[in-house]
């Protein structure tokens, strides 16, 4: 099993959010978050004081999928988020050890 | 000034009356009150009350951090309770009870003889405890206009002892002086130096926006200014409250003409137009300068031109209102944005910027659009109406306002001083710098305003 976290444009998150349900992808988490890569921030005026902010608005969706499903995942994803813009955000893939069904305590794949 | 439409109103009618009964009147009228006349100020009254709370309340509210919000909100409902029971204790007494010229007597303390009944010099259509309860809400708001200046950074207790004595010490000579029987400023009641102030430029703004100034540079700047950026947590909840404020001033300014007549539709107008011309203004200037018309521009410069009309409003011509607004719009945009930052005090919330400049500029500005036309302020001895401004020719009227401006910058700084010292020494004014970076809302009031996880 495996982690795709992806942070995309808040403004993206519905579109990530169809892709992934299209591609049989129906559990995620979605954040609210706030960063920056290489992208930079923007200029706030407030009664003429100039503040740059850094850290922009980003939202993060993440998925735990089957090891045959993380490409299909990617591909969800990166169809929903991509503009070609700076600042689409990026995907990061990591391995899970272990997923637990809280309600009756249902182990590995199976509780995905 | 300010009842002069009243008094004008009831004089016609008497004469009315005189010509039905065929005989001169020569005793002192019986006053009746108006329905009409008390309907309109008591809704103006509770208008004005609703600029406090919420409106000022959220427009300063929103101005400040997250860590702030309720400390400030709190300064201004303290005020609505605080000057409540000083004015019905002390403060209507020195503000409008006969006096000398700088300050009323005692006689209205505890309410004493405050009737149910109209005062001639105090709206005569009207109860004078109507009048009493309409003074106390411009009471209210005035020191609560100072804690933009020193937000985020005074303690509850020094800001609550400050502002009272503040009240006794500088609002009710101010207001004596300018509405007061007696007072030396007084244009309406025969006054020494008759200064135009409708519904209180020099009264209200003059005074906190000057002792806005004298406590952002006493209490020094707040920690990490300006390096740290401090921007405001919510424009959504300013704009609420500036909106609330545009729409009590009608209270404010319309309702000084203390009846419901044509006087207020004037003051009404004005205030509208005056408001609007300031928020383009200010909104225009920015976007030329930063290319984006921003939110808290417009709302900014709406509250700049609405000071700015205040003691004009009942005294020019509707298109005068507009050129008032547009320079206090574009001025008070330069003072905020650019010279505070050459001085480099700070003005947490602009309380100077705004207040300070928009009601000095006001002040100066309503002696050179005055027109008589409007209200007739003026007279000779034979009744003959004389010009107002300097553009009916009364150059002589912006020395005046010239010299109610200087009275009303005067008296705040003195009084600011001392009273800062005064509370420095016993309470101490600022909170500890571990309390700064805390918040006041937790260090102050032991509560939040927004819940963390919810």
């Amino acid at each position: 099993m495996q982690k795709v976290e992806a942070i995309v444009q808040p403004s993206k998150v519905e579109a990530v959010k169809s892709a992934l349900i299209e591609a049989g992808i129906t559990g995620m988490t979605i954040v609210e978050a706030r960063g920056h890569g290489r992208q930079k921030g923007h200029t706030e005026f407030y009664r003429g004081r100039e503040y740059s902010v850094d850290l922009l608005p980003k939202a993060k969706v993440d998925v735990v999928v089957k090891d045959d499903m993380v490409d299909t995942a990617i591909r969800a994803i990166v169809t929903g988020a991509r503009t070609g813009k700076i600042g689409d955000g990026k995907i990061f893939v990591s391995k899970i050890e272990q997923v637990i069904r809280i309600r009756n305590d249902e182990r590995g794949e199976g509780a995905l | 000034m300010r009842r002069n439409g009243s008094r004008i109103f009831a004089a016609l009618l008497l004469g009315v009356a005189g010509c039905g009964i065929g005989f001169a009147q020569t005793s002192a009228p019986a006053l009746t009150v108006s329905n009409a006349d008390n309907a309109w100020m008591l809704v103006s009254s509770a208008l004005v009350l609703m600029m406090t709370g919420p409106g000022l309340a959220l427009f300063y509210g929103g101005l400040v951090r997250k860590k702030n919000v309720l400390s400030v909100m709190m300064q201004s409902f303290a005020m609505m309770a605080l000057v409540t029971l000083l004015w019905a204790i002390l403060s209507y007494s020195l503000a409008f009870d006969a006096g000398t010229s700088f300050i009323g007597g005692l006689h209205h303390t505890f309410m004493r003889d405050v009737a149910l009944t109209p005062d001639a010099d105090y709206g005569s259509t009207i109860p004078v405890q109507t009048f009493m309860v309409y003074q106390l809400m411009f009471a209210i708001i005035t020191p609560a206009l100072i804690t933009g200046a020193f937000a985020e950074r005074m303690k509850f207790s020094a800001m609550a002892v400050f502002l009272v004595l503040w009240s006794i010490i500088v609002y009710s000579p101010m207001a004596h002086m300018v509405w007061g029987k007696g007072g030396l400023l007084n244009a309406a009641l025969g006054g020494a130096i008759p200064t135009l102030d409708f519904a209180g430029g020099t009264v209200v703004h003059i005074t906190s926006g000057v002792s806005a100034l004298v406590c952002a540079i006493y209490l020094g700047k707040r920690l990490g200014y300006p390096h740290e950026p401090a921007p405001p947590h919510s424009v959504v909840l300013s704009f609420i409250g500036a909106c609330l404020l545009w729409v009590g001033w009608f209270g404010f300014n319309a309702g000084s003409a203390l009846s419901s007549g044509a006087l207020a539709t004037s003051a009404f107008v004005n205030t509208h137009f005056a408001t609007a011309a300031a928020a383009m203004g200010w909104a225009v200037v920015e976007w030329i300068r930063n290319k984006k018309p921003s939110a808290l521009g417009a709302i900014s410069g709406a509250v700049a031109g609405l000071v700015a009309i205040t003691p004009a409003a009942g005294f020019v011509q509707p298109m005068w209102a507009i050129v008032i607004g547009l320079i206090a719009g574009v001025c008070c945009y330069f003072m905020v944005a650019k010279v505070k930052q050459m001085f480099g005090y700070d003005d947490a919330l602009d309380a100077f910027g705004v207040h300070g400049v928009g009601g000095t500029l006001g002040a100066i500005l309503t002696g050179i659009f005055a027109s008589s036309a409007i209200n007739p302020m003026f007279k000779d001895s034979a009744g003959k109406v004389l010009p107002s401004g300097l553009i009916e020719g009364n150059g002589h009227q912006l020395l005046n306002q010239l010299g109610g401006v200087a009275i009303a910058w005067g008296i705040s700084i003195v009084g600011t001083l001392v009273l800062l010292f005064v509370v420095d020494k016993t309470i101490g004014l600022r909170v500890s710098p571990s309390e700064e970076i805390e918040g006041l809302d937790i260090t102050q009031h032991g509560e939040e305003g927004y819940d963390r996880v919810a």
